[in-house]
This record gives C-alpha cells, structure tokens and sequence, in this order.
C-alpha cells in the first residue's frame, strides 16, 4: 500500500470542475439545448404567420357570412370545419381539436413511461411506450387526412382573380390549395400552412420513428442491461416539445 | 409486484400519488383546450379574445414545460439557461408585428 497521501482540493467551486454543476447528464442536456434552438424555429415561425396576416386586411362582415376571396384573411374556423367520413359538412375546429386532445393523450401517456423507467418497471414502460407510439401515428394519419382535404378543397371552389403560374392574370373558380393559389385566402395563407404544419408534422414524424426505437429496445431489454432508461426520458423530453409545439400552433394559426 | 430480470434491477412499486398528479396534469389541460374551443365559438372575435387566447396558451406551456418535461425539478441554472434566453423572442414579435403593420399601409 502506498504512502503517498494526495490531497484533493476541497475548496473547489461549482463550475471548478469534477462535478456535475447542471445535475443531468451530456445526453438530456444536449437535449435541452436541441429544443431551446427548435423553439426559435417554431417561434419565427409563428410570428411570421403573424406579420404576414397583419399585412393583409382583415375580413371585416359576420363570420356566419364569411366567403373567402384572396384579397383578405380567412376566418380559420369557417376554413377548418371538416371532418372525415361526412361530406361537405361544416363542423368548425372539431378534427383539429381532436387532433389536439390526441397529442396531449400521447403525451401524457409519454410522461407515464418516463415514470416507470425511474422505477426501472420494464412491464409499464413497454405498455406505455406502445400507447404513446399509437398517440403519434394516429395523430400523424389525422394530419395526413387534413392535408389531403386542405389541397383537394371543397366542392364549391372559390371564384378569384390572381397572377398564375405563367405570369398571366387570370379569373377562374379554384379548387384547393398550392402554392400559388388557393381557394381559402391570399396565397401566403397556404404557404404558411403547409410550411407551418408541415414542419411540425415533419417533427411528430421523427418523434414517432424515435418513439419506436425507444418501445423496441425497452422491449427486448436493452436499457435494462443498460442498467437505466435514460433514453426515455430524452426521448420523452422531445415528445412533450412537440406537443408543445402543437399547443401553440392550435392557438395562432386555428383559434386566432 | 416482483418480476424478473438478469441486470438485478430492482423494480419499484408504483407511487399512486405521482401517478394521480399526471393525470390530474392532463385533466387540466383537456378542459383548459375545452374552454378555448368553446370560447372561439361563444366570444367575439378581437384583440380581447386574442389575449385570452395566448394568456391560456401560456398556461399550458407552463404545465407542460414543469410537470411532463420536469423543467421545474431541473437545478436553477439549467432552469435559467432555458428560460432566459427566450426573452430574445419578445424583440422578435415587436419587430416582425411593426413591419407586417408598415407593409399593410403600403400596400392598401
């Protein structure tokens, strides 16, 4: 046995080093700071939704009598007011909200597996890891179909004047949506739908693709050799935020 | 409620108080979207309404940030690391909202 005492340097402050000073781990930190970035993204977003709307006039008559036209912004109820499987029915917000309570089911049912993993139950976070998993997909298959109705459009059309494709202005009925015309409002309506939607959706996408690995290696054992389920709750972190994210989306660009 | 495992981990028991506080989380949040939807139909529609809608919106932000995400159990400096630097965002929202404004009176 060696002699040689070495004298370790008690009086070392918080950030001296040979310490965690943030308590967590490199991996849930990163994961942090990931999302604080991703919350920019999404913010520029919405806020751009909100510069170009207040661009546009507003429509100024009843929303019972709202019709659309591109020369001012839509009411997002009297847009949003389908519901599969009933044609042409006006049901305002009813798909999106569900939507919405989908999303925040599924994220409860996350906060639910990241629980059990701190009490290292195997059982409870595969189950509660699958009902996630069936939250994001059925929350992604419903986006799937508002998109599909949000391009196809109704049966009516919208009759407008715009600047094609070509160059030429032109005076047709529009069905649907792209990105030059649609039928709802000005163009920058769709645009900011599609790029705002469609980026959340692109987020979901990953975070169901995530959620799989996640309920995969939970299943067959892996974070239990591992000796912790760290990775659920990281995983678990990025889901809430994109439920987070919806949270703001429903709000700026379906109820405003 | 015992199971079996190679690693040795030891299994503990639900906390039903923890589990109860989720769903009481939840609860929250689905009536807090329940009023928002029956407000966009009851209310009329203006910055009024607008308010109420962003103030509850922050309120969900908040339950999910503290309690699904557990920023709130996090130690302060990762707490303040997070939050602090969204403070940037209020400049952005001033900035964008008086350009989309200016752009309206040139255009119409």
């Amino acid at each position: 046995m060696s002699s040689t005492a070495i004298e370790i340097q008690s009086k070392r402050g918080v950030w001296g080093g040979g310490n965690e000073p943030l308590k967590a781990s490199y991996g849930k930190l990163m994961m942090w700071f990931f999302l604080l970035s991703d919350i920019f993204t999404f913010t520029a977003f919405l806020i751009t939704y909100g510069a170009i709307r207040v661009s546009y006039p507003a429509y100024g008559g009843e929303a019972a009598d709202f019709v659309s036209s591109n020369e001012y912004w839509p009411i997002p109820e009297m847009i949003f007011d389908a519901v599969p499987f009933v044609h042409g029915g006006h049901f305002p917000l009813v798909f999106v909200g569900l939507m919405t309570f989908i999303l925040i089911l599924s994220s409860v049912t996350m906060v639910l597996a990241v629980e059990a993993g701190h009490r290292n139950d195997k059982k409870d976070v595969v189950k509660w890891m699958l009902w996630t998993l069936l939250g994001g997909i059925t929350f992604l298959s419903c986006q799937a179909w508002e998109w599909t109705h949000f391009i196809h459009g109704t049966d009516e059309g919208a009759m407008l004047t715009y600047v094609n494709s070509l160059g030429n202005v032109v005076s047709e009925t529009v069905y649907g949506a792209n990105l030059i015309v649609n039928e709802y409002g000005p163009a920058p309506f769709a645009q900011l739908f599609f790029f705002i939607t469609g980026f959340h959706g692109f987020h979901v996408t990953i975070g169901v693709f995530l959620l799989f690995l996640a309920f995969y290696q939970a299943a067959v054992g892996v974070y239990e050799n591992r000796g912790h389920y760290e990775m659920i709750e990281k995983i678990g972190l990025y889901w809430h935020f994109v439920d987070l994210v919806w949270v703001f989306v429903f709000t700026f660009f379906y109820l405003i | 409620m015992a199971q079996e495992n190679k690693s040795g981990l030891e299994v503990i028991p639900r906390d039903s108080a923890k589990i109860k506080k989720i769903w009481m989380t939840a609860l929250i949040l689905l009536v807090v979207t329940a009023v928002e939807f029956l407000l966009a139909f009851t209310m009329e529609r203006g910055m009024f309404l607008y308010i109420i809608f962003i103030v509850l919106t922050i309120v969900k932000a908040k339950y999910i940030m503290m309690e699904f995400m557990h920023l709130g159990d996090e130690v302060k400096p990762l707490f303040y690391s997070i939050i602090v630097p969204l403070i940037f965002l209020i400049w952005l929202i001033i900035a964008l909202f008086k350009e989309g404004s200016d752009i309206f009176l040139m255009r119409w």
